[in-house]
C-alpha cells in the first residue's frame, strides 16, 4: 500500500512540477538558511579559536600602555626593563616562563632578493610558552643567547622571499646592518586574525636585537607562560601588583601597562559568536516554519482543486486511508525533496561565503541531518490536515465538484 | 489496513449471504446479481427532507444490458449511486453478490467498487495531465497489481476500446469520444461484474454515441453486466432491458427483443 501510494504521490508531483517547486520553495530556503547559518557560525567560531590558540593558550601578553582604545594623549609609558622580566619570572607563583620581546623592522637581503620584515628579539623561553615548532634547523644555544650572536630563526614567508626553493639553514644573509646566520626555519602558522602574516618574521636573541637594532635594553612586550595548574586571572593579578609596584604607580592611578589574556579573549569571542549563531539560526528556523505553512497552504488549495480527482479515486475503489496516505506522502516527499535541495544549496552557499570570508569550508553532519529531519517532520505535520480533509470527502459530492 | 477492511467485507458478506436466504425465497430475486427491495432515499432532514426514491424494487440478472430512462429528477442517478455502492439507501435493502450493502461501511463499499464495479461518467472524469495508460492503470494500482501485470492488463483494455496506439496521450490530446473510451477501458480493466454508466453519451455527438454503445454491447457480450442511464431512446435501444423511472419509482420495465444490433429506428 505504501509502495502504491508512493507511486501515486510521485506521479502527482511530476504532473504539477511548477506548483510542486513553488510549494517546496519555502522549505528549500528555510533548510538552506539554517544549515548555512549554523555552519558558517561554527566555522567562524572555529576560526576565531584557532587564531587565538595560535597565539598560545595560557599565555598573558604584557605591554606598556593602556591597551586597546585607551591611552589617548600624554607621554608614552616606558617600556619594560630586563629586571621586570626577571622579577615576574622569579616572584610570581604559577609563571612557567617569561619571554621578553624587543621588536624592530628591517630589510633582509640575500643574493639580490630583498624583503622588508619584522625583527623579533627574544629568548629561548619564547618557544616554551607557545608551541611553534621548527620546520628545519635548531634553536640557539644559551651561549649564543647570552653572547648576543647574530643567529636567526626565520619565518616561512621570509624563507620563501629570500631563499625561494633553496636551502635556508646554514646560509648567511643581511638584515639591516647585521650579517646573520640562518640556524632554523619555523613551521608555517598562517594568517593571524589580528595583525597580518605571522610567518613574516626574523627571530634573534634579544641581546642581538637590543644591541644592533633598537639600541636600548628596553623590552616592548613580555609573553608570560602560565602553569596549567594556575588560573590566568590569579597570575594576571599578581603581575599587575608587581608591575604597579615596580613602575611606582600610586594607588588610585590607572595602570600604565596592560595584560592581555588570550584564554579570556577566546572565551569571550566564542561566546559572542555562539550567541550570534543562535540568533541567526532562530531567524532561519522561523523561515523553515513559514515554509511548512506554505506547504500546508498549497496542499489545502490542491485538495480543493483536486476534489474531482479525489472523487475519481474514491469511485475507482480507493479507501479513505489510501487517499489520506497519498496526500500525506505527497507533502512529505515534497518537503523532503525541498530539504535535499536546500542542503545542496546550503553547501554551495557555504562554499561561496566561506571562500569570501576566508573561512575554512566546513561540513557539519549533525546540522544537515537535523535540518533534513525537520523538513520531513514539517511534511508530516503540515501535510496531515489537508490529507485528512481529502480523505473525508464524499465520492458523489467530489465527483460532482466543478 | 486494506487487508483488514477486506476481511470485514468477507465477514459481512457471510452474514449477508445468510440473510439473503429470505430474499432468495422471493420468486424473481432468486438468481439476481443485484436486488433492490423497497429502497428509499431522502435528502435533507425533517420538514425539508426530500424523498428522491420512494420504494424501489428491482432485480437485475447477471449478464443483462440495462438502460435506465425517465424524466429529469426521477431518481435515475440516485439509483445508480446506490447500485454503484457510492451511496447507501435511507431505507430498504440492497443485495449485491450476497452482500447486504446498506450494512457495509465506507471502506468496505470502496473495496466492493474496487473488485466488482466499473464506472463510466458523463463527463469522462479522467485524471488530467495523465496519459491514457496511467489512467487505465489506476484501478490496478489500488488493487495492488505488479507493474508488469498493470502494463499488460491496461494495454489489453486499451486495445479492447481501440486506443492502444494512443496509450501515451493525455486527455487534453484526445477527442471526447476517445476520452470516453479511455474511461471505459479504465472501468473494465479489473474485469468487473458490473459496468455502471450514468449518461455515458451525454457529452458526445450521435455518431460518437453509437460507437460507445457498440463498445458497451460488445463488452456485455463478453459477460459484463451493463447498467446505463440515458435520455435517448436510440441509445436505450441497444439495451436488452429498459427500466423507466418516474417520481422516484420504477414505472415499467420493457424487454427489447433483438439479437445484437438494434434495428434502425428502434425495436
Ligand atoms: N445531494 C442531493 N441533495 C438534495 N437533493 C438531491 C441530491 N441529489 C439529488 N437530489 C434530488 O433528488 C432527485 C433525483 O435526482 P437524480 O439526480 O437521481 O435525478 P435524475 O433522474 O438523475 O435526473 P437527471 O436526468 O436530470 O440526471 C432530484 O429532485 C434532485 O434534486
Ligand atoms: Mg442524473
Amino acid at each position: 500500500m505504501l509502495g502504491t501510494t508512493f507511486v501515486l504521490a510521485l506521479r502527482s508531483i511530476r504532473r504539477h512540477l511548477l506548483r510542486s517547486f513553488l510549494t517546496t520553495l519555502g522549505i528549500i530556503i528555510g533548510v538552506a538558511a539554517v544549515v548555512t547559518m549554523v555552519t558558517l557560525g561554527k566555522a567562524t567560531t572555529a576560526q576565531v579559536q584557532q587564531n587565538i590558540s595560535s597565539l598560545g593558550t595560557n599565555i598573558l601578553q604584557v605591554r606598556p600602555g593602556q591597551g586597546f582604545g585607551r591611552g589617548g594623549g600624554g607621554p608614552r609609558p616606558p617600556d619594560f626593563k630586563p629586571e621586570d622580566v626577571e622579577a615576574i619570572a622569579n616572584q610570581i607563583a604559577g609563571v612557567s616562563a617569561v619571554a621578553p620581546q624587543a621588536q624592530s623592522t628591517a630589510t633582509a637581503i640575500y643574493e639580490g632578493a630583498n624583503w622588508s620584515t619584522t625583527i623579533n628579539g627574544t629568548t629561548a623561553a619564547y618557544f616554551q610558552v607557545q608551541p611553534w615548532p621548527l620546520a628545519a634547523g635548531r634553536l640557539w644555544t644559551s651561549q649564543e643567547e647570552s653572547a648576543g650572536k647574530a643567529v636567526c630563526i626565520i619565518g616561512n614567508t621570509v624563507r620563501q622571499n629570500l631563499f625561494r626553493t633553496g636551502r635556508a639553514v646554514g646560509q648567511r644573509f643581511r638584515v639591516g646592518a647585521v650579517s646573520c646566520d640562518v640556524i632554523g626555519v619555523l613551521s608555517t602558522r598562517g594568517q593571524a586574525g589580528f595583525g597580518g602574516d605571522q610567518d613574516d618574521v626574523v627571530i634573534m636573541p634579544i641581546k642581538t636585537v637590543q644591541r644592533r637594532f633598537t639600541g636600548t635594553r628596553d623590552v616592548r612586550l613580555m609573553l608570560v607562560g602560565v602553569d596549567q595548574a594556575y588560573s590566568t586571572a590569579t597570575v594576571q593579578a599578581g603581575i599587575t601588583d608587581l608591575l604597579r609596584e615596580r613602575r611606582t604607580i600610586t594607588a588610585g592611578k590607572d595602570d600604565d601597562f596592560n595584560i592581555f589574556d588570550t584564554k579570556q579573549i577566546s572565551d569571550t569571542l566564542s561566546s559572542t559568536t555562539t550567541l550570534l549563531t543562535r540568533i541567526v539560526t532562530a531567524v532561519a528556523g522561523i523561515s523553515l516554519v513559514v515554509g511548512g505553512i506554505g506547504i500546508m497552504n498549497i496542499m489545502l488549495v490542491s485538495v480543493t482543486e483536486r476534489t474531482r480527482e479525489i472523487g475519481i479515486r474514491l469511485a475507482i475503489g480507493a479507501v479513505a486511508s489510501e487517499v489520506l496516505l497519498q496526500f500525506l506522502v505527497e507533502a512529505v516527499v515534497l518537503s523532503m525533496l525541498g530539504g535535499v535541495i536546500g542542503l545542496l544549496l546550503a553547501q554551495v552557499a557555504i562554499g561561496a561565503l566561506s571562500a569570501l570570508g576566508g573561512l575554512p569550508y566546513l561540513f557539519v553532519p549533525e546540522i544537515n541531518a537535523i535540518a533534513f529531519g525537520i523538513s520531513a517532520v514539517i511534511g508530516v505535520v503540515f501535510g496531515y490536515f489537508p490529507a485528512r480533509r481529502a480523505a473525508a470527502l464524499n465520492p458523489i459530492d467530489a465527483l460532482r465538484h466543478e | 489496513m486494506v487487508a483488514v477492511a477486506a476481511a470485514v467485507v468477507v465477514g459481512a458478506g457471510a452474514a449477508a449471504v445468510a440473510s439473503n436466504a429470505a430474499a432468495a425465497a422471493s420468486p424473481d430475486g432468486a438468481d439476481a446479481l443485484i436486488a433492490l427491495r423497497g429502497v428509499t432515499k431522502s435528502y435533507g432532514e425533517g420538514g425539508t427532507a426530500f424523498q428522491a426514491l420512494k420504494g424501489v424494487d428491482l432485480d437485475i440478472l447477471a449478464g443483462d444490458f440495462v438502460a435506465v430512462m425517465g424524466p429529469s429528477g426521477s431518481g435515475k442517478s440516485t439509483t445508480m449511486n446506490i447500485l454503484g455502492c457510492l451511496d447507501v439507501p435511507s431505507g430498504g435493502t440492497f443485495l449485491f453478490r450476497g452482500y447486504q450493502v446498506e450494512t457495509l461501511n465506507r471502506d468496505q463499499r470502496a473495496l466492493l467498487r474496487r473488485r466488482y464495479l466499473g464506472f463510466v461518467f458523463q463527463g469522462f472524469n479522467l485524471l488530467s495531465r495523465t496519459t491514457a495508460l496511467e489512467n487505465v492503470e489506476l484501478p490496478l494500482l489500488y488493487r495492488g497489481d505488479e507493474k508488469k501485470a498493470r502494463r499488460e492488463l491496461s494495454m489489453a483494455a486499451l486495445e479492447k476500446v481501440g486506443l492502444d496506439r494512443w496509450w501515451d496521450h493525455t486527455p487534453a490530446e484526445l477527442s471526447g469520444g476517445q476520452q470516453q473510451r479511455v474511461a471505459i477501458a479504465r472501468a473494465i480493466v479489473t474485469q468487473p461484474d458490473v459496468l455502471l454508466a450514468d449518461e455515458p453519451t451525454g457529452n458526445l455527438d450521435s455518431e460518437r454515441s453509437v460507437e460507445i454503445m457498440e463498445l458497451l454491447t460488445d463488452l456485455n457480450r463478453g459477460g459484463i453486466t451493463v447498467l446505463m442511464v440515458t435520455h435517448e431512446p436510440d441509445m436505450a435501444a441497444f439495451a436488452r432491458t429498459v427500466i423507466h423511472f418516474k417520481d422516484g419509482l420504477v414505472e415499467r420495465i420493457e424487454r427489447n427483443h433483438h439479437q445484437g444490433q438494434p434495428v434502425e429506428g428502434g425495436a
